[in-house]
């Protein structure tokens, strides 16, 4: 292995800027004459608009326009589109203008945008519009917004309800659960989560009046998506003329796949003032406006036979989508929540039934893990609820219902086709690692202390490497799940890789140069990686599900492979021998059996001034693209492990222990797969402890609107992470790489709950909902001594 | 943020006189809460007078009978001083436990005392030292100085100048933090000073800090945790919000005060 090649854990390239503040985000950015767009926002959760006056804003200083949703209208600019319909059953997809013109539905829902010099000349403005709003009810929750008689959202939706879903077979699941010897069910609720990327949303739009084109800066995932959905779909902006640019990004989790209506006001405004317009949002907005994650209410319950063995699983949620369907919302509580109820398990018959429903409350989306999460969170949770009401050991009850390692590949009975797994080796270096062993001394002393210790286990399976487009298409999104790269080799050798990915703290400008640097021989300083601009890079999906090494590094690979064959052939021609006799490696061409050879930088200088060079057969230079689309998903998955101390005077809980052994396939950079997985980690805890969304569930204003309630976890709230990894290949992409920004989220919500119930066990407590605060955990220890 | 008049007097005098002044005027201090209320734009003051140059409030000493602190001392300050870790430990380790290292070094103790946020720490070690709050004007002794929520006996164009700790034969503080803020939930200061024991409780009430009497009472019989086994506290009067109800608040109060009671031993 190179010191930064494949395997080696090179220090991240772009940390070099990022920590000596020459970052270059959507904020740092400027242009001449630029103007500041301010967005006044519904205060209300629901109510009909009844007029806009917006003369004295007008006559503030420094105004340069007031824009409502009746220009929109009058210019024949659309409402943001949604990317997904789930196959089935019909789906309500009811307009999201954006800008709200007769109606607004949740606190933050855009009704104008203030356009003046300054921000503060904005903010001024904003606060002198006079909006007439008549009040209408807000439904809030899951249980109100299906009742009759509750506050309707969209005409077109009765019952409030977006659409129903299933996958499974009722039937056999039916008849599983008629003959089970033993039935266990647990009803529970997966919080709701703000998702706080350290970098608010922002966006920069502009219009060159000479050439008619457009350029918006923005903090996507996704820019191309943006390019596609805005342009086509709601500006009707042709992809010649429009540029979307998303530079760094700090941070998305999900929150910045969608494509946002700030997006659209911007860049559509900057040609009607003529002027850029830069949007930036503050915290408080960010907290309101960006989309939120989870929320659902689901019903699990599992049929066993009378050795434990897994029959049977039915599950029925109802999922939040908020006041309008974002981008993937409908993806997220159908495709990638009920496709993962296998988890790691051979349950032989699965039926799941969703029903997606709007509220007064922020849209919902994508939010790291998004819907496999909630999967693993319901399953093993719910296999906890088993092994208590069967007697049988945790530990035990996981492994003999294990898809065995020689099962593969393993049919599910939720579509999903699992590639490779071995779920009791990974189950068995985390027990070692944790010290399983020792956890009941580790009790027993702890109680001494007078404190209640507990250990949880997630084994889990995750789903990603989104995704074989013809599977995507078969399931309703509306897109191709491929990822585009070219690579560029220069005259002198040095390389340019464009990459349909996009790095917002990932790391790929480091992990791509080390594939490049690995597989073509040159040096990883020789190699420059560039993604996120639409202009330059070629269609390219973005950066969500853990898909970018396997999707987006595969299709580096295969431009690599295409460089290579075309240096074989320039390599042939000049050193006079066969192409079949033309060997590579460690970035040199080399006639086998002879000592001629020639390095990568001497082919890429004759394909670039091609004085000796096979122009009959061959184009000179060498620069070639590729698209890579997937032949199946990859399927990660692994063992956590936690342990937990409840102060029960108190109810605090402290995560004591935390082990976790995962499986991502190839491991390019080993310091950055455990960053990643540490990350995810915490992410995980802080919906099982800490994080928590609430709104007002009468008024539908969100309390949790700034960090002074909303809690996210801090350093101080973990102890080290043991992380360990096995390094199965993935049997079906040119790197053997799974994925592994989401694994760590989607396991360790589940082996924190699962610790904290454990540890509340003995005084009869089954289950605790999340987050489990102190006072939740207080509440529950003393209504349990006192029954 | 709303326009306003900046000033940056350097003595007592020129800060008192532009308060005076001003239509609508406002001290700063560290910074730490009014700035964050001028950019949300709940406050509009016409001037804000920046006392952090104002000679003479930036001192810290100690003696055996007394601890007293500037007006401008910053957090990290208390909470690293080998005089105050000396002679009231308690002090120290409350400063050190206010929020992180940035609010720590800019937020001051007078700007903690006179702001009087029902969820702060400082109000707990003044009102249980019984310390006394100097001002440009005079001397106000600990129970006549928090006067409710956000108020306290200071006038308009007052200034905290300092505030005078005695040395406790045995004091100490614990504070349970709100998960998300870390404000206290609950903070309780206990502390014995010639025999009397006061008891301070922040965080929890409904019109700021205020004292525990019979906490004090059973405590001055037998200073051990124990001792308030036979108190019940009552939720009436205390906070309920997102984070804890007032029931749990209550019994936090019990707990809190048994723990600092037993750092006392
Ligand atoms: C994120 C965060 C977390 C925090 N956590 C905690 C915590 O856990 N515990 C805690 O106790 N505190 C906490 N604080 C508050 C902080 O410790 C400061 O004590 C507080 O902000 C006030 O001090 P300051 O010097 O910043 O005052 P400023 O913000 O400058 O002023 C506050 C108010 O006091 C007035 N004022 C200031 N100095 C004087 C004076 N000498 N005389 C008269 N009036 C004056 C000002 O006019 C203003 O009205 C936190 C603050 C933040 C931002």
């Amino acid at each position: 292995m190179s010191e930064t090649g494949i395997g080696a854990s090179v220090r991240r390239t772009e940390d070099n800027r990022f920590l000596q503040g020459r970052g270059n985000f959507t904020d740092d950015i400027n242009r001449p004459g630029q103007a500041y767009a301010y967005f006044v926002r519904s205060p209300h959760a629901h109510a009909r608009i009844r007029g806009i006056d917006a003369a004295a804003a007008q006559a503030c200083k420094g105004v340069v326009a007031i824009l409502t949703g009746q220009d929109l209208e009058a210019d024949g600019v659309g409402g943001v589109p949604c990317g997904f319909a789930p196959d089935g059953g019909p789906i309500k997809e009811p307009p999201y203008p954006a800008l709200a013109k007769d109606r607004v539905r949740f606190v933050g829902d855009r009704v104008a945008a203030v356009i003046a010099e300054t921000r503060e000349a904005a903010k001024d403005a904003a606060e002198a519009m006079s909006i007439d709003y008549e009040a209408l009810g807000a439904v809030v929750t899951l249980a109100d917004a299906p009742k009759e008689g509750a506050p309707q959202l969209h005409d077109d939706a009765p019952g409030n309800l977006c659409f129903e879903w299933e996958i499974g077979d009722k039937d056999a699941t039916e008849q599983a659960f008629a003959a089970a010897h033993k039935v266990v069910a647990l009803d529970l609720v997966n919080s709701r989560l703000i998702p706080n990327a350290i970098e608010p949303r922002a966006a920069l739009g502009e219009f060159d009046p000479g050439t008619g084109n457009y350029t918006l800066h923005t903090t996507s995932q996704n820019p191309h998506v943006v390019r596609l959905l805005m342009g086509a779909f709601v500006l009707q902006i042709p992809e010649h003329k429009l540029r979307v640019v998303s530079p760094d990004v700090g941070g998305g989790f999900g929150s910045k796949i969608p494509h946002y209506a700030e997006e659209v006001v911007v860049t559509w405004a900057a040609k009607k003032v003529g002027r850029p317009v830069k949007w930036a949002a503050e915290r408080s907005e960010s907290f309101l406006a960006d989309t939120h994650g989870r929320d659902h209410v689901s019903r699990a319950e599992l049929a066993l036979d009378a050795n434990g063995i897994f029959l049977a699983l039915r599950v029925k949620t109802t999922a939040n989508l908020g006041a309008y369907l974002s981008t993937f919302a409908p993806l997220i509580p159908t495709y990638l929540y009920g496709t993962l109820l296998g988890g790691a398990y051979r349950t032989p018959a699965i039926h799941c039934q969703v029903r997606a429903v709007f509220t007064n409350t922020a849209p919902l989306d994508a939010l790291r893990g998004a819907g496999r999460p909630e999967a693993t969170y319901l399953l093993e949770r719910l296999v906890d609820v088993a092994a208590a009401e069967t007697g049988i050991d945790r530990v035990e009850l996981r492994r003999r219902n294990f898809i065995p390692s020689d099962a593969f590949p393993y049919q599910t009975p939720v579509a999903l086709q699992y590639d490779s797994g071995n779920y009791a080796s990974t189950l068995d270096k985390a027990l070692a690692l944790a010290d399983a062993a020792g956890a009941e001394a580790r009790k027993a002393s702890a109680e001494k202390a007078g404190k209640l210790r507990g250990v949880g286990y997630s084994t889990y399976v995750e789903c990603c490497s989104l995704a074989p487009s013809n599977i995507a298409g078969a399931i309703g999104a509306r897109a191709g799940l491929y990822e585009a790269a070219e690579v560029r080799v220069h005259p002198t050798g040095s390389v340019t890789v464009f990459t349909g990915s996009h790095s917002h703290g990932q790391g790929h400008e480091t992990t791509f140069a080390q594939v490049v640097a690995e597989r073509l021989g040159v040096a990883f300083e020789n190699v420059e990686v560039v993604h996120g601009d639409t202009d330059r890079v070629p269609f390219g999906m973005g950066t969500y599900g853990s898909r970018s090494l396997a999707v987006g590094g595969s299709a580096v690979a295969k431009a690599i492979d295409k460089i290579i064959d075309k240096g074989k052939n320039i390599a042939a021609h000049t050193l006079e021998a066969a192409e079949a006799d033309i060997a590579f490696a460690d970035g040199t061409f080399s006639v086998a059996g002879t000592d001629k050879e020639l390095t990568i930088g001497e082919i890429a200088l004759s394909a670039y001034v091609p004085h000796n060079y096979p122009l009959e057969t061959l184009e000179p230079g060498l620069d070639e693209s590729a698209f890579y689309d997937p032949v199946n998903f990859t399927f990660p998955f692994g063992c956590h492990i936690c342990e937990v101390e409840i102060d029960p005077e108190t109810g605090t809980v402290d995560i004591v222990g935390y082990t976790a052994v995962d499986d991502v396939g190839r491991i390019v950079n080993p310091m950055i797969v455990e960053g990643q997985v540490q990350g995810g980690i915490v992410h995980g805890v802080g919906q099982a402890l800490y994080e928590n969304c609430v709104y007002d569930p009468s008024t539908g204003q969100l309390i949790t609107g700034s960090f002074n309630d909303y809690c996210l976890p801090r350093a101080q709230n973990l102890p080290a992470i043991q992380t360990g990894t096995q390094e199965t290949l993935c049997p079906h992409n040119p790197l053997g790489a799974k994925g592994c920004g989401e694994a760590g989220t989607i396991a360790s919500t589940a082996a924190v709950m699962n610790a904290v119930v454990d540890a509340l066990a003995p005084l009869g407590i089954r289950h605790i909902e999340m987050p489990a605060t102190p006072e939740k955990v207080w509440r529950a220890i003393r209504d349990a001594r006192a029954a | 943020m709303y326009d306003f008049n900046y000033h940056r007097p350097r003595d007592l005098a020129d800060a008192v006189r532009l308060r005076s002044a001003a239509e609508d005027g406002v001290f700063l201090a560290g910074g730490m809460t009014l700035i964050p209320t001028l950019r949300l734009r709940l406050a509009s003051p016409s001037d804000v007078i920046d006392i952090s140059g104002v000679d003479g409030l930036s001192d810290l000493e100690a003696s055996a009978e007394s601890v007293r602190v500037g007006a401008l001392v910053r957090h990290a300050t208390v909470a690293v001083s080998a005089d105050v870790k000396k002679r009231i430990p308690a002090l120290a380790a409350l400063a050190d436990g206010i929020s992180d290292a940035q609010v720590r070094n800019r937020g001051t103790l007078g700007g903690s005392i006179a702001n009087n946020d029902p969820a702060a720490d400082y109000p707990a070690a003044i009102l249980a030292l019984g310390a006394t709050v100097m001002t440009n004007k005079r001397e106000i002794a600990a129970d006549d100085y928090f006067t409710g929520l956000f108020d306290t006996a200071l006038e308009a164009d007052e200034i905290v100048t300092a505030a005078r700790f005695p040395v406790a034969e045995a004091a100490a503080y614990a504070k349970f933090p709100n998960p998300a803020s870390r404000y206290a939930l609950v903070g309780v200061f206990v502390a014995r000073i010639g025999g009397a024991v006061r008891v301070a409780v922040t965080g929890a009430g409904d019109q700021g800090v205020f004292r525990a009497p019979e906490m004090e009472k059973a405590l001055a019989g037998n200073f051990a945790p124990d001792a308030l086994n036979s108190v019940t506290v009552a939720a009436d009067g205390l906070n309920s919000d997102l984070h804890a109800g007032a029931e749990y608040r209550a019994h936090l109060i019990g707990v809190m005060a048994k723990r600092a009671v037993a750092a006392c031993a």
